[in-house]
């Protein structure tokens, strides 16, 4: 019995290994976000028109690489897709980055004098100077007076409750819907795989979306 | 692969190489767990997703966690499983699995040694999974470095 227990314990080994993966695969394949339950798909930060046949909602944090590469998609996508296609934007400020909280509010702020869409993009494409520094607030001042806002209105409103509020009302609606990493992305309220959000993916999915709705490719 | 002294009482040599080879094979279980959650983590798409329990999207989502569109953490599965049945071979006193623990830990410490390079000079970021994987892989090579040599294991 000895002599064959080595090779018993390594197939163990390797079931134990190839089952516990396969559960684990199986787990996070469970746990996939879910589309808004009535099927509105809204929010304060949407660009496109209100009609257009595919709506891609994402939940983001400034801090997070793989939402700044996505914002980059995302232009591209909107560019090609043209008027089929509107954007919808989530604040889902994950804990661990530490300054994904102070951007959410300074694009919040930037709402509060109609420049959101530029704050959103100037805070992804700055992303690797804020992201890393120790104090982000003069940053994100000057990033206010970069775009042209009024930078003393920005700071109040930074702090202010209703944009404080509004981020937490992003974050719970993305936690109600199973969001858990950034970005998540859903289409027409169907969440895209991690694995398929890359540019390849997401055009798939729209093409799919557009296809439902008996529109052509583009 | 011999089993030629079988039958011995296992001198006390024999069973501080039993119990040196047993506590490797514990090191590469942990390995391989870590190594199978990454590699998980990697078929799912999470890797290169931010907030999930890897937070190390920077590594993993990286050009650099895939070789030939295959997930570097895949190797590390193989590694360490490779590892683990070398370590219990040897455990069980078949000479020549000591020989290839060696160099499977040493080709696995080549590759450590690559990817914290890669992680501190190429990407200024962390993973803990993958630091993690590489402290138990430095701890394999120091067991091999501590123990006996293959060559004079095998001549015992």
């Amino acid at each position: 019995m000895k002599r064959y227990l080595p090779f018993l314990i390594v197939g163990l080994v390797a079931a134990l290994a190839f089952g516990g993966g396969f559960a684990l695969y199986r787990s996070k394949q469970t746990a996939a976000p879910t589309g808004a339950k009535d099927g509105a798909t809204t929010g304060l930060h949407v660009r496109g028109k209100k009609d257009a046949a595919v709506t891609i909602e994402e939940f983001g944090d400034f801090e997070c690489p793989p939402c700044s590469k996505m914002a980059v998609t995302l232009k591209k996508i909107e560019e090609e897709y043209g008027s089929r296609v509107r954007f919808i934007f989530h604040h889902f400020p994950l804990i661990n980055h530490k300054h994904a909280r102070p951007a959410a509010h300074a694009a919040e702020a930037a709402d509060m004098q109609g420049r959101f869409w530029d704050m959103h993009d100037l805070l992804y494409k700055e992303q690797n100077n804020w992201s890393h520094a120790q104090d982000v607030f003069p940053l994100l001042h000057g990033y206010a007076g970069a775009i042209g806002l009024d930078v003393e209105r920005f700071k109040k409103d930074m702090e202010s409750e209703t944009v404080q509020k509004r981020v937490d009302a992003d974050h719970q609606l993305g936690s109600s819907r199973g969001v858990s990493s950034t970005p998540t992305v859903f289409v027409n309220n169907v969440a895209v795989p991690p694995a398929s959000l890359d540019p390849s993916g997401l055009r798939k999915a729209i093409t799919t979306a557009l296809e439902e709705k008996g529109k052509t490719k583009p | 692969m011999s089993r030629s002294k079988n039958k011995d009482r296992p001198a006390p040599a024999g069973r501080g190489r039993t119990i040196l080879y047993s506590i490797a094979a514990l090191f590469c279980l942990l390995g391989l767990a870590d190594a199978v959650y990454l590699f998980v983590v990697a078929l799912t798409g999470e890797a290169a997703a931010c907030g999930g329990q890897a937070g190390c999207s920077e590594v993993l989502g990286s050009a650099y966690s895939r070789v030939a569109g295959i997930p570097v953490a895949a190797f590390g599965v193989a590694g360490y499983f490779a590892a683990f049945s070398f370590a219990t071979f040897a455990a069980f006193n078949y000479p020549r699995a000591r020989g290839f623990f060696a160099i499977t830990v040493g080709l696995m410490f080549l590759g450590t040694l690559w990817f914290l390079y890669v992680q501190a000079f190429v990407l200024h970021a962390y993973c803990r999974f993958c630091l993690f994987s590489a402290a138990i892989t430095f701890l394999l090579a120091g067991l091999v470095v501590a123990g006996p040599s293959p060559r004079a294991a095998e001549g015992d």
